[in-house]
């Protein structure tokens, strides 16, 4: 995409920090998973970009995929089932030079958390959410998850799912995010364009990533989606057009699309907080000293 | 030492509120100490509520018992108040809303009519300056100065001007004037003394307490009775460069302090039970994550929603169990705003040398009641050193490197050479988790109780770096009292009152609550003559933990759960039924 080649948010040209790569700690996934391809692609994105890993904090959740930041060698938070949104968002203000992603799966952001997603959209935080999207609860060996299709028989619904799945994208558009993708396993190269453009986006960056789990999911897998994906990119879609993008996410069967749904630019959160104005948070003087007039309002 | 309450009562959008704050803000200006009780309804019209403004020349610590002025907006004002009236005092009222007959009023009392809506009239059509010319009654029979009351009245306007303010000193004037022509001052009316005093509530020193020790970042969602902080800090917010975030739900608030907290700034979230009951989880991931965090539970009558606006001391057993499984933490109770202040400087501290979560423990009664402070009560001269204290030093960084005390070295995101992993998994010295592949197997079963020890070892840290209980009052006394939190305060009254009836008392207060300072309870306590629990719950919940924790029986016990605060005679009462056998 035209993007990749746009301004660095972070130029970091000349400095020897190291760049990300992977921990020596070996991923515990399943063989084939496609978790594999995503913390392939947010490690060559952010390489990409050039951000030093230590600018970068990858915030998880609970879940096979809320693993994901002890694979890579940037800073992380492997939190609480639901929670990475709130906890990265506070980070994020905390300190906005940081680089700040959240990962997790669809039953730690669409079910548990979707509160927490909802809002962080609606805010425009400047920061990417990836959830690798397997549409079943892998780590609890086959549930239902929020994602599930109807019909579709697991552990706790041995009849099928009698319930609608949720339309993640559809509900990113609803909820103002201002950079919507879906990317699909088996298709690294084209994540890892999908993952950059979301960091080098001013904004909340969603991208939901088609990431089937191979041991519970015997639906939705990489045949199933081999079949059905097509690029937004080569089929004339236009990520400016909200109306455009709002027929695309409804889109879902014997097609699917993957690729950039909507962008546009929008004041980000840390824009219009005007504490912020004055630099990260963590670089900011703290404490009241000097300041003893504040205690006229109590005369 | 002479002191004076005037009480106003009225409906719900009477402007109660404003009547009393603006009564117990002249009382300070003229140096008194006192106290403001603010009792009021979960309704935004109507209903019944009433203000006690109490001031002294010497030190008060609560809303005090009876009152000697009254000033009833409405006739249920009048049958609710009536019986608390002292011998001497003076029912303030309007004759054109409705009559308060002679017949009626206890021996002593006297019955002051004021045509307050006759003199808002001359104002303008509405009714809304009535309580101006009744406060303005009021003052004069108070004892307070015109010029003082009518200064506190321009200035609660602030930057507001025009007729509305004029209006207001027209009204209090002419209310003031009328009081004087046709009444007398009460004789329990207290001379100015001494420079003026500082007035705030617990939230508001709350607030500047966080503020002063460096609080960069809230995140809050409103809860009666702790959405006090939250607006106090998000008035100052531009002005003292803290981020107050109103966040979604109480779920999000303590994530987001825990965030902000890991990206290195101090924060903090505040709430009541019902909001601190939905940040149970995080706290443990705070634990587990060795992340500071400061919580502020302003307590109120549970279970469930209860009495949204009415005080309780129920919450306790909560934030001593709140999460699963274990970890060190700290829970501290000031007894009213001058101790808040420097409470949340102590939270922060703890919060930060430990790397744990410290709760403090307030309540309606603290949060929201106005109380006088020294002005050199506080100091705003605190010194807040960078978070920025580890450098890369060569050697492999371990996040969660196994220390004596503990606590192991603390860097933040976006420092090179220091990444690592906070995880709420069970992890090794590098953040890295042994809950799956490893989790088991015998070397990182041993790795698992090592970190646990090292966790829980911040527990004897905690306790060295808090202050014991101390023994307050008389010695040697007839009767110990033990009681924590806002309760102290009634209880410090009830401690005078005793003294004056010639029974010597003492109070073990507890400033903090956990960890138990076991020895010095027993010691306080093997030396009591007789000992009285007052709480404000069902269960005597710090009976039960004294219990737990140091083998220490409290038999006697005053407890209360009826929302209201405790009253000092009522304490008096208890003590002496305790003293008599």
């Amino acid at each position: 995409m035209a993007e990749s080649s746009a301004p660095l948010r972070v130029p970091v040209e000349g400095t020897a920090l190291p760049m990300l790569g992977k921990s020596d700690v070996k991923p515990t996934w399943c063989p084939g998973c496609g978790d594999f391809s995503v913390v392939a692609a947010i490690e060559m994105a952010v390489k990409r970009l050039k951000i030093p890993s230590s600018n970068v904090v990858i915030v998880s959740g609970i879940g096979c995929s809320s693993n994901l930041p002890h694979f890579l060698s940037s800073y992380g938070f492997h939190g609480i089932h639901g929670r990475s949104l709130p906890v990265a968002e506070g980070i994020r203000w905390a300190n906005h030079d940081l680089t700040v992603l959240a990962t997790g799966g669809d039953g730690d952001g669409f079910g548990i958390g979707v509160g927490h997603f909802v809002h962080t959209m609606r805010r425009n935080v400047d920061m990417t959410y990836v959830t690798m999207d397997n549409q079943i609860y892998g780590l609890t060996t086959g549930q239902a998850s929020p994602t599930s299709m109807m019909g579709h028989k697991t552990k706790s619904t041995p009849t099928g799912v009698i319930e609608n799945p949720l339309d993640p994208l559809a509900l990113a558009l609803a909820c103002g995010a201002t950079y919507v993708a879906r990317g699909f396993s088996g298709d690294v190269k084209h994540m890892v364009d999908l993952v950059a453009n979301a960091i080098q986006h001013k904004g909340f960056a969603f991208v939901d990533a088609l990431s089937p789990c191979v041991t519970y999911n015997k639906i939705n897998t990489f045949d199933w989606f081999r079949q059905r994906v097509y690029k937004l990119e080569a089929s004339g879609h236009d990520p400016t057009d909200l109306t455009q993008a709002w027929v695309r996410a409804l889109e879902w069967g014997d097609k699917i699309p993957i690729g950039l749904f909507y962008k546009t630019d929008k004041p980000t959160y840390e824009d219009l907080e005007e504490v912020l104005a004055a630099g990260p948070l963590a670089k900011q003087p703290a404490g009241l000293k000097g300041r003893e007039s504040l205690l006229d309002e109590f005369l | 030492m002479s002191e004076i309450s005037v009480r106003a009562g009225g409906a719900a959008g009477d402007g109660i509120a404003s009547v009393g704050e603006t009564l117990s803000r002249s009382f300070a200006r003229m140096g008194l100490h006192g106290f403001g009780l603010n009792a009021y309804q979960s309704v935004i019209r109507g209903g019944h509520v009433w203000f006690q403004a109490r001031a002294s020349d010497r030190k008060v610590h609560s809303q005090g018992d009876a009152c000697d002025v009254l000033y009833a907006m409405d006739r249920q004002t009048v049958d609710i108040h009536l019986p608390s009236i002292s011998p001497g005092g003076t029912v303030v009222y309007d004759p054109e809303k409705f009559a308060v007959p002679d017949s009626e009023l206890p021996a002593g009392v006297r019955a002051l009519p004021v045509p307050t809506l006759a003199i808002a009239r001359k104002f303008t059509p509405q009714s809304i300056l009535q309580n101006a010319a009744g406060m303005g009654a009021t003052a004069f029979v108070a004892g307070i100065p015109l010029a003082t009351v009518q200064q506190v009245l321009t200035e609660s306007f602030g930057r507001k001007k025009g007729d509305i303010v004029d209006w207001n000193i027209g009204a209090s004037g002419e209310g003031y004037r009328h009081a004087e022509q046709h009444a007398s001052v009460n004789d329990h009316a207290v001379k100015p003394g001494g420079p003026p005093k500082l007035l705030m509530t617990g939230n508001q020193a709350i607030g500047l307490g966080a503020a002063a020790a460096g609080l960069k970042f809230l995140a809050q969602y409103p809860m009666t009775p702790a959405t006090g902080i939250m607006t106090w800090l998000a008035a100052h917010s531009r002005e003292l460069g803290i981020v107050v975030k109103q966040a979604e739900d109480e779920l999000a608030a303590v994530h987001m302090a825990i965030g902000a907290s890991f990206g290195g700034v101090r924060a903090m979230t505040a709430t009541s039970g019902g909001g601190f009951s939905l940040m149970v989880e995080a706290l443990g991931m705070a634990g587990m994550c060795e992340v500071p965090l400061v919580v502020v539970d302003s307590q109120r009558s549970g279970p469930s929603t209860g009495l949204p606006t009415k005080t309780e001391q129920g919450d306790l057993n909560l934030m001593l169990g709140a999460g699963q499984g274990e970890f060190p933490r700290a829970i501290l109770a000031p007894s009213n705003p001058g101790e808040a202040f420097h409470t949340m400087l102590k939270a922060f501290q703890l919060a930060e040398d430990w790397q744990t979560p410290v709760l403090v423990a307030s309540d309606l009664h603290l949060s929201e009641n106005l109380m006088t402070v020294d002005r050199d009560e506080i100091s705003l001269d605190v010194e807040v050193p960078s978070l920025y204290t580890v450098e890369p030093n060569g050697h492999e960084y371990r996040r969660y490197q196994y220390t004596d005390s503990g606590v192991s070295p603390r860097a933040l995101p976006g420092q090179p050479g220091l990444m690592h992993i906070a995880g709420s998994d069970e992890h090794d010295e590098r953040g890295h988790l042994i809950s799956d592949t490893r989790s088991g197997v015998p070397l990182w079963v041993s790795e698992r109780t090592k970190m646990m020890n090292k966790r829980m070892r911040k527990l004897s840290g905690l306790l060295g770096a808090t202050s014991a209980p101390g023994l307050e009052g008389a010695s040697p006394s007839e009767i110990t009292f033990v009681a924590w939190g806002s309760t102290v305060g009634a209880v410090r009254d009830a401690m005078a009152l005793l003294g004056e009836r010639g029974v010597p008392s003492n109070l073990l207060r507890m400033e903090t609550v956990y960890p138990v300072h076991g020895a010095e309870i027993v010691d306080a306590i093997s030396n009591a003559k007789r000992t009285l629990l007052v709480e404000g719950n069902f269960s005597g919940q710090l009976a039960h933990l004294l219990r737990a924790e140091t083998g220490v029986v409290l038999p006697h016990r005053f407890l209360k759960y009826d929302g209201e605060p405790f009253y000092p005679m009522e304490i008096v009462g208890k003590a002496m039924e305790v003293v008599n056998g």
